[in-house]
């Protein structure tokens, strides 16, 4: 866990705002919406990337509990820890990289079947295809 | 490693497997600024990519630049990025230090003549006070010279490097310039701000190691990648603004709602980074959503431009016509408010003077 974020944060500003002024949380829905459309009609994903947006006090928040948490969670162990995770629309993912100390490094929401990601990669599945042989070699099969 | 090999080659060697470096990969393209859709483009560039030598050279400086970088919150990529390139000489960074280190970063410049990239931070002090910044005897103004000869080209870390940045502010003590008032003759990568922010340092290297050019710049050498947008036209306080609500003062209803911050001083209309979508200390924050006007520290001259309290109406800042398109920008009713904050301005202006 970061050391910041075990500082206690009580953010006064974000409630205090009439809904219409609470930024990006509709706009990003909306965004979504037409990704998933897009997705649908002609098979063609989206992926937004959080961090490029400006995100107001309490604006990330709202949107990952609009997004909801859905059927799929995945954990990528490969350069720091990814978390992979559904939303409660399918088809909507949200991926974070997660720094060395836990804390969310990038953040972006994948809008397509399954994330590229949690795929196998020809390179390492030629790797592993190396590998496995050897060992069954030396293993004298 | 030796710095022919292919960044690719470096991350290989280190166990990252295919997937870990799609994942640098979308990571720096992201630090880049650039869409995700660029990602593939990105990896095939990566993946080729010749690892450059960097050289760092500290000037007059506070080691804010350093300290922001090297305490940056995404240190899997960012020390991928810096395993990536050969940082030969950083002497905060480095064991090694007086003669010997010296001659070796001389030697390395020498073995990379043409080819590497020197990176600055501070400014450098000028004519009869040219000593009054040295390393190990040398002045800065001789090893800036010396290094910048050799090079591809010079990123300047930090609005000191950029334009003088602090130590240039009036009365200039010590006749400090930034790198651009000096070297005529490389392409100059300014990299602004106090400090700049971490993240938009390692892009531009993450741009440079990708693709072995120099980013589009804006007027003032920046990359209009991170500099290419107000703060204002980022801030999620901009609807505040478009709307004419304002916080007149640090504590009344205004600031506690997390109104706009113009009328208190906020520079954010004619300053251009990338504060206000990357943010500071594992994306917690930044100076507007804490409640405090930017104070265009990644402008040139920023510190000689009249309080960071007073509303950019007053002019300081740029004249009247940037002020008004930035106003412009807004709607009828933050014009409305700009025009009430110029006239209360000159209001005190008009009582300082007499004062």
């Amino acid at each position: 866990m970061s050391g910041l974020s075990e500082i206690g944060v009580k953010v006064e500003s974000g409630d205090a705002q009439e809904p219409e002024l609470r930024g990006n949380t509709l706009p990003l829905l909306h965004e979504i919406h037409h990704a998933l459309e897009r997705l649908v009609a002609s098979n063609e994903p989206t992926v937004i990337d959080v961090q490029s947006l400006p995100m107001g006090p309490g604006d990330l928040e709202r949107l990952m509990s609009a997004l909801g948490d859905g059927e799929v969670r995945a954990e990528l162990e490969a350069l720091g820890t990814t978390v992979i995770r559904e939303s409660r629309f399918s088809g909507v993912w949200i991926i974070e990289n997660l720094n060395g100390k836990g804390g969310v490094a990038s953040r972006f929401i994948e809008i397509t079947w399954v994330p590229e990601l949690l795929q196998a990669q020809a390179e390492d599945v030629q790797k592993g295809l190396t590998e496995l042989a050897g060992a069954l070699a030396s293993a004298g099969n | 490693m030796a710095a022919s090999n292919t960044v690719g080659d470096v991350l290989r060697a280190n166990g990252v497997s295919r997937r870990g470096f799609m994942k640098f990969c979308a990571a720096t393209a992201s630090m880049m600024a650039l869409p995700p859709s660029m990602v593939s483009a990105v990896a095939a560039a990566i993946d080729s990519a010749k690892r450059p030598s960097v050289f760092w050279l500290p000037f007059q400086e506070c080691t804010g630049c350093t300290e922001a970088l090297t305490r940056s919150h995404t240190p899997t990529v960012e020390n991928l990025i810096f395993d990536a390139i050969s940082l030969d000489y950083h002497h905060t960074l480095m064991a090694a230090s007086g003669d010997r280190a010296e001659e070796a970063m001389y030697e390395e410049m020498e073995k990379n003549y043409g080819n590497y990239l020197l990176l600055v931070d501070g400014s450098i002090p000028t004519g009869d006070y040219e000593n009054y910044s040295c390393t190990n005897g040398h002045s800065h103004l001789s090893m800036l010279l010396k290094a910048a000869k050799g090079a591809a080209a010079i990123v300047s870390i930090g609005t000191c490097a950029a334009y003088g940045g602090i130590p240039k502010a009036n009365p200039n003590p010590t006749q400090a310039v930034g790198v651009q008032d000096l070297i005529k003759d490389k392409p100059i990568i300014n990299v602004p701000g106090c400090p700049p922010v971490p993240t938009v340092m390692t892009g531009v290297l993450a741009h440079y190691l990708t693709f072995g050019t120099i980013p589009e710049l804006d007027k003032f050498g920046r990359p209009m990648a991170f500099f290419g947008q107000s703060i204002h036209d980022r801030c999620y306080r901009r609807t505040f603004y478009d709307r004419g609500m304002f916080a007149e003062t640090f504590d009344d209803e205004g600031a506690k709602k997390g109104y706009c911050l113009f009328k208190v001083g906020c520079k954010g209309p004619v300053t251009y980074n990338a504060c206000a979508t990357l943010k500071w200390n594992d994306g917690v924050s930044w100076p507007v959503q804490s409640g405090h006007g930017c104070l265009g520290c990644s402008e040139p001259d920023f510190w000689d431009k009249g309080s960071f309290y007073r509303p950019l109406s007053a002019a300081y800042w740029g004249d009247a016509k940037t002020v008004g398109i930035s106003a412009a920008a807004g709607a009828a009713a933050g014009l409305a408010a700009a025009a009430l904050a110029r006239g209360k301005q000159k209001k005190a202006q008009q009582q300082e003077e007499q004062a």
